[in-house]
């Protein structure tokens, strides 16, 4: 499967992660399974609720309200799922750093800019009080914060929501890990800014060969930034391909449907589509398909056999039964509008 | 949901449905069950007091508790529970009349300097500013000094300062709801103030200060009984809670009951009071989201 | 360090607020039914003796030339003659005074001992048992009245044990501590259960914030987590809620003194009020804002130092 010239840094195979009791679980994230390569930006798809937070923190295990990650999640041969706190501590922030939706809420108010990168820099580096300080200055420099050095004594609240942003990547990057959860890293910011930062993600991943893993629910940010997109439904994996696969040649009906809800080539005043129902509740999913009350072309075997992911294509995968049914319904649509 | 759709029509089919969450919870039902026992020992003490709470008898003073006198004799050979059960009277009449007045003023007042603002506000944000400069048992009782001790005084004392609470807490909510669209069309329909006011602005925002009343209550219960415990509510031929204590006082190395029983009732029904708070709180809170 | 001009600004807003300070107490005396002058004279007080407190407090001149005098008289320290101590309000308040303030800080202490340790168990563990039973138990605290706590205490403790000796002040600083342990111990059990109740609910937002989240990601030791990102953000909310709760400590320092027989201003204001002392009862009502006001501002100061969004003005 893997290119000749790039490896796999993280497998995740059947992760599982549930709450509540083990009776009754809660299943937010449901035997969810893809590979991320080194210096790949992969857009991990969905709507609130769809389990793609929970999948990243998974990774990281830091899952609040605590739950039960199973399955395997393999980081360079190593499974995190069965490690423990202690040694998951050394991987979290050194190998794998993850960055948050609200760069209004993700610092700490309370402390300098400069003490919450050096205090990375002082757990995963050995570097002393002078050599972090210059080190500080150096990645707020790399992540594009003017006058950097004279910014470390500055408080989280005299930087503006993009520049936040900024600071928290550079705080990410201070240990240079190999993989980069960004959880919705430009959901709370203006488009402009969202722009720049998703440039910056995309040149930092290319210029340190980093893996990126990008949550996101806007297709638009996922065509413009990723390379391999994975779409979520109801906490599992629905389909899974390369960028232009699954943009130009979408086969699930969820992930068709989401495409036809952006407005692409049509006229001023066209209706644009919208996915009929409301995400489903986690404590009410069908055994089979999570899509099938709100699909258009479900059948009788949708709500009660699971869909197995099935090869479309080189590198592209769906989970749906009634594919070509989806096919013919979207094409059908785009035809009538 | 259109603009007007906040009003202050509650169906009873929804009053029925939040009754049926209400009980559904722990808290509320222990806080109502102790609050609903509370009223009924206040408005007929004679059918549940064993004793008559004022027959001396002078061959069982100062009996420890026993099966006879769950809660002792006292001095005079007086039954402690049944004047306990007595006091409900005056002690629930404390959490009513220390709390009704300030609410019904301060709510008034918070609705008005929340809806008009401006100068009203700023006055009263100063002498908001001004009250709580002052501990409130202090400038309460400092009232009472000048007023003259006794429970209507008490009453007149824990007002005057009291509304300041509801009124800080009603004016919060008034400017929320005013910022609101339903009251922005309400002012484009032409609606006199009183009635945007009135009929729309404070229905919804009530209920935080029915919240707060509740808690409100049992503070009248702490607050009223500490008083008559120093002196400055309740005059001792009353049975209070607090007059009970503080006549047991001299008594705490030979008959501790006298002073220590009437207190379980202060706690029983201040966490009455604050359990029913603390639930109608989390179901309005939960309402919201 | 926040700075000059927020203390500043900050000492500035005081004015108006002990401005209508000033005004309530003053109006609390002409609210007396007839004249203020034999109100605030000793009973045998000779009719020259009323005649020139009249004068002093300037009854022949109109209201607002009246309270002109008072509040010059006040700034000055002169807060007139206590009627039973028979000496000046001032000389008799702070004679009182360091007792009350040994107590409060005794209480509050007691308070934060008890009530720090207990809400972080709590918040560590929602929704546990252990939570449910800490969490009952301040329940009920905040349901005692600290007469009631008191006397609780002073039943089992002083009397049937013999721990603690039933009332008084000791002569050294531990005799202190050990005098007045039941009466402080009164205050902080009421105080900690509001502690509780706030401290609990605010750790365990804290503990959900994105930034604790972060920091976890970030693969910083659990120590480092708690205290610098945990701890240091719910000080900010306990140090707000004891600023707070001064008002209740006072009045519960009242209460307490009254039950103990301690010799400070709490139990000095009830004296004053069965003595119709109202010289004293008007001094001694000044000196619990000014007391609440310092501690305010206190607060004000110490949030600013913890909080930097709150230095800029």
């Amino acid at each position: 499967m893997s290119e000749p010239r790039q490896h796999t840094v993280l497998e995740l195979r059947y992760l599982r992660t549930e709450f509540g009791s083990r009776e009754r679980p809660l299943i937010a994230v449901d035997d969810v399974s893809f590979s991320v390569k080194a210096g790949e930006i992969l857009g991990l798809v969905g709507e609130s609720g769809s389990g793609k937070s929970i999948t990243l923190r998974s990774i990281l295990g830091i899952v609040r309200p605590r739950g039960r990650v199973g399955g395997e999640i393999l980081w360079k041969g190593r499974d995190l799922a069965a490690l423990d706190e202690a040694a998951l501590r050394k991987v979290r922030g050194r190998e794998i750093a993850m960055i948050f939706q609200e760069p209004m809420s993700s610092l700490n108010p309370l402390l300098t800019v400069g003490l919450q990168i050096s205090e990375n820099l002082a757990t995963h580096t050995d570097l002393d009080a002078r050599a972090r300080k210059t080190k500080a200055v150096e990645l707020l420099e790399m992540v594009g914060i003017p006058a950097a050095r004279n910014r470390l004594g500055d408080y989280p609240h005299e930087f503006s929501g993009g520049m936040r942003q900024r600071v928290m990547i550079a705080i990410a990057l201070a240990s240079n890990p190999q993989l980069l959860l960004a959880d919705e890293p430009t959901t709370a910011l203006d488009v402009t800014i969202q722009d720049q930062i998703l440039r910056l993600i995309q040149s930092l991943s290319r210029d340190l060969g980093m893996a990126v893993i990008l949550v996101t629910h806007d297709m638009g940010v996922v065509a413009q930034t990723c390379d391999r997109v994975a779409v979520m439904y109801g906490g599992r994996l629905c389909e899974l391909g390369t960028t232009t696969q699954v943009i130009g040649d979408a086969r699930h009906p969820y992930a068709l449907g989401l495409l036809r809800s952006i407005p692409r080539d049509v006229a001023p005043r066209t209706p644009l589509y919208s996915i009929p129902g409301a995400p489903p509740s986690l404590s009410a999913l069908p055994p089979g398909c999570a899509f099938t009350a709100r699909c258009p072309v479900a059948g009788l075997e949708c709500g009660d056999v699971r869909p197995p992911l099935a090869a479309v294509g080189q590198h592209h995968q769906v989970a749906c039964h009634r594919r070509a049914e989806a096919l013919a319904h979207f094409r059908q649509h785009e035809a009538a509008s | 949901m259109s603009a007007l759709g906040h009003t202050s029509q509650r169906r009873p089919n929804r009053l029925l449905a939040f009754l049926g969450r209400a009980f559904a919870r722990p808290s509320f039902v222990i806080g109502f069950a102790i609050i609903a026992c509370s009223i009924l020992l206040a408005l007929c003490p004679q059918v549940f007091a064993p004793y008559d709470p004022l027959a001396f008898d002078m061959t069982a003073i100062q009996q420890p508790p026993s099966l006879a006198h769950p809660f002792g004799t006292d001095n005079f050979g007086r039954d402690v529970l049944s004047r306990v059960i007595w006091a409900y009277r005056v002690d629930m009449q404390m959490a009513l009349l220390a709390t009704i007045f300030a609410l019904t003023i301060g709510v008034t007042a918070g609705a008005f300097v929340g809806y008009y603002g401006g100068i009203a506000d700023t006055i009263f944000g100063r002498c908001v500013d001004a009250i709580i400069t002052f501990p409130f048992l202090v400038l309460v009782i400092a009232i009472v000094a000048v007023l003259g001790p006794g429970l209507v005084n008490m009453y007149i004392a824990i007002t005057m300062v009291n509304w300041v609470y509801y009124a800080r807490l009603t004016r919060a909510e008034i400017m929320t709801q005013k910022a609101n669209d339903y009251a922005a069309a309400g002012r484009v329909l032409g609606f006199s103030d009183r009635r945007i006011i009135f009929r729309h602005l404070l229905p919804n925002a009530i209920s935080p200060v029915i919240v707060y009343w509740m808690t409100d209550m049992a503070l009248a219960i702490l607050l009223g009984s500490s008083l008559g415990y120093l002196g400055l509510g309740a005059q001792p031929p009353a049975a209070e809670w607090g007059v009970l204590i503080s006549e047991g006082r001299n008594f705490l190395l030979t008959a501790w009951w006298m002073s220590l029983m009437p207190g379980v009732a202060i706690v029983l029904t201040g966490l009455g009071f604050s359990l029913l708070g603390d639930a109608l709180a989390d179901l309005l809170r939960a309402k919201g989201r | 360090m926040p700075s000059l001009s927020y203390l500043v600004a900050r000492l500035l807003q005081i004015i108006p607020t002990f401005l209508l300070v000033m005004v309530f107490i003053f109006l609390l005396v002409r609210m007396l039914p007839g004249d203020p002058a034999i109100a605030m004279a000793e009973a045998k007080a000779t009719d020259a003796q009323v005649v020139q407190i009249r004068r002093n407090l300037g009854l022949d001149q109109p209201l607002p030339v009246q309270f002109m005098v008072f509040v010059k008289n006040t700034l000055s320290g002169d807060l007139g003659r206590s009627i039973m101590m028979k000496a000046p309000v001032s000389e008799v308040i702070l004679s009182r005074l360091p007792t009350t303030i040994f107590l409060s800080l005794y209480a509050v202490a007691l308070a934060v001992l008890l009530a720090g340790p207990l809400a972080f168990l709590a918040a560590m563990r929602a929704n546990t048992t252990t939570d449910v039973v800490i969490r009952g138990v301040f329940q009920v605290g905040l349901s005692m009245p600290v007469f009631y706590i008191g006397l609780v205490l002073l039943t089992v403790l002083a009397a049937q044990l013999r721990w603690f000796p039933v009332g008084g002040y000791g002569t050294t600083f531990l005799g202190n501590l050990h005098h007045l342990m039941l009466p402080a111990l009164s205050v902080a059990l009421y105080t900690s259960a509001i502690i509780v109740r706030n401290l609990r609910a605010s750790l365990i937002e804290v503990l959900d914030a994105d930034y604790v989240q972060f920091a976890r990601a970030k693969g910083l030791t659990p120590r480092i987590v708690m205290t610098r990102h945990v701890l240091r953000n719910a000080l900010v909310s306990t140090v707000t809620l004891l600023g707070l709760s001064i008002g209740n400590l006072m009045s519960g320092t009242l209460v307490t003194e009254t039950v103990f027989a301690i010799p400070g201003v709490g139990r000095l204001m009830l004296e004053a009020i069965f003595a119709r002392d109202y010289p004293l009862i008007q001094g001694l009502t000044l000196t619990f804002a000014v007391m609440v006001s310092v501690v305010f501002l206190l607060t004000d100061v110490v949030q600013s130092l913890l909080d930097p969004r709150l230095r800029k003005s």
